[in-house]
């Protein structure tokens, strides 16, 4: 293992957000390790999606967005003046809670973002990496003779799937999902949570997700946001069965608020 | 300890509170059990060692509500962390109560074994029903110690467990000794061996249990525990 796989892939230091005069995140510091997958839990509004947003700069969207403090992915700081805000969400992969294919067909949905980053070389390697993107989603079998329909013509699950290919085409190191599987059925939920499953290792996976006992299936780390604050930040096993903090343990066992 | 905050789903908490209440039922049929297997032991009432012997079904029954309410819990609610501890210790705790149950059965079983006819009635029943009373009082406590989730009370039954067995090491004692001063009585004698030897396990039963009340209370096994300097 070199030097290089032992240290964190992001480290968040007292972060802070705010929304106009809002603050939404106060004084969040969190290692995202590379070989494992991080989940994110909370009550509404408490910022952990807030707080996923700034992983990959997607708050620079909001214009009443500020975020303070220290984010960096393998050392180097992402609010850097140098970032190249596009390359990093490259880097930094997003799949978001309602699956929003292109409206265009499926070979596009997916080869588009290695062509604009200029990852293939010729047609035939970009084929490659569309066909190996849907195969590495679980979606291949399914739609390998439709490439050309729309996407947006797909299951909800398929284009969830589609949607999580889309995010690996461009080789990222860390993938992003703000609660992948609330608008999927319970089996689309279960191909989603074993793609996860396969996808770990090879990415880093930052999860935020409202259903427990996925958090506590899919993950290895488990974050418990409250009121915009990080409360708990431990291995997902001891979260679920002994948390050690009061506030993680009314929330988990379902008596919050 | 303090009991923690309403469940949001109101249903949740009536589910637990009947769950508790099943074993709290459950130790109290077990406990009675224990205290009539003695007592047709010391009077030689075989009417009573057979009501015992009978009343041992009402604990499998109640150990079958508890697993089935248990399973509907797990199923239906998805317990975590404190309330998943306590619906796994129930759980368990049940099984273990109905082996109680079985040993006070066990004993019930050999009293007419061990009455004999009239002037053959053996002296040393008389100091087995001491031995019970510590068995049947750690019983009794570490149930309450679950209802309560009082930590202090199931870990003062799991330190009680030594004064058992040393008690259960002078009861064998004395009856190998009384058996070769009376050679007649060795049958019923071996008897009353089991019969302490039965309160023995009762008495491990119920160290298991302040076990699993511990780890469902706070979530630490007993085990694992600073170990506090005497």
């Amino acid at each position: 293992m070199t030097r290089d796989d032992t240290l964190p892939k992001m480290t968040a230091r007292h972060v802070n957000v705010f929304y106009g005069a809002n603050q939404a995140i106060a004084d969040v510091s969190i290692d995202v390790r590379r070989d494992e997958v991080t989940a994110f839990i909370g009550p509404s509004g408490c910022g952990k999606s807030t707080f996923l947003r700034t992983l990959n700069r997607m708050n620079d969207t909001v214009a009443a967005a500020r975020v303070e403090g220290e984010i960096r992915l393998d050392g180097a700081d992402i609010y850097a003046r140098d970032m190249d805000v596009v390359q990093l969400r490259a880097r930094v992969g997003m799949v978001f809670q309602k699956p929003n294919p292109f409206p265009k067909s499926i070979y596009e949905n997916v080869a588009y973002g290695p062509r604009i980053h200029g990852l293939a070389k010729g047609k035939a390697d970009l084929d490659r990496i569309v066909e190996e993107a849907l195969s590495r989603a679980g979606l291949w079998s399914e739609i390998k003779d439709r490439l050309g329909t729309s996407g947006t013509a797909l299951s909800g699950g398929q284009q969830q799937r589609l949607c999580i290919a889309r995010a690996i085409a461009v080789e990222p190191e860390v993938i992003l999902m703000d609660e992948p599987c609330s608008a999927l059925d319970p089996i689309a939920t279960a191909r989603i949570e074993e793609l996860i499953h396969e996808l770990r290792g090879r990415y880093a996976i930052v999860i935020v997700t409202h259903n427990m006992q996925q958090a506590a299936r899919v993950s290895q780390k488990t974050a418990f946001f409250h009121l915009g604050r990080l409360i708990e930040y431990a291995d997902t096993s001891d979260i679920f069965t002994n948390p050690r903090e009061e506030r993680t343990k009314d929330y988990i066992t379902g008596r919050y608020g | 300890m303090a009991i923690g905050q309403e469940h949001t789903v109101k249903a949740f908490d009536l589910d637990i509170g009947e769950l508790r209440g099943l074993i709290g039922q459950m130790g109290g049929v077990a406990e009675q059990a224990i205290a009539d297997a003695i007592a047709a032991l010391q009077h030689g009432d075989l009417d009573l060692a057979q009501r015992v012997r009978e009343g041992d079904k009402a604990l499998d029954a109640l150990e079958l509500e508890v697993e089935r309410n248990a399973v509907r819990i797990i199923a239906l609610r998805a317990p975590l962390a404190n309330d998943l501890r306590e619906v796994v210790a129930a759980l368990k705790i049940a099984g273990v109560v109905e082996r109680i149950g079985d040993y006070a059965k066990n004993i019930a079983k050999r009293v007419p074994m061990i009455e004999g006819e009239g002037a053959d009635r053996i002296e040393p029943v008389s100091v087995i029903a001491a031995m019970a009373r510590m068995a049947s009082g750690m019983v009794h406590d570490v149930l309450d110690a679950f209802a309560a989730r009082d930590t202090e009370k199931a870990l003062a039954v799991y330190e009680r467990d030594d004064a058992l067995d040393d008690f259960y090491d002078s009861i064998f004692r004395t009856l190998v000794t009384y058996m070769v001063e009376n050679p007649r009585t060795i049958s019923q004698v071996a008897h009353l061996l089991f019969v302490a030897k039965n309160l023995e396990r009762i008495g491990d039963h119920a160290t298991n249990v302040a076990e699993m009340v511990y780890f469902a209370a706070t979530g630490t096994r007993l085990a694992d525990r600073e170990r506090v300097t005497h």
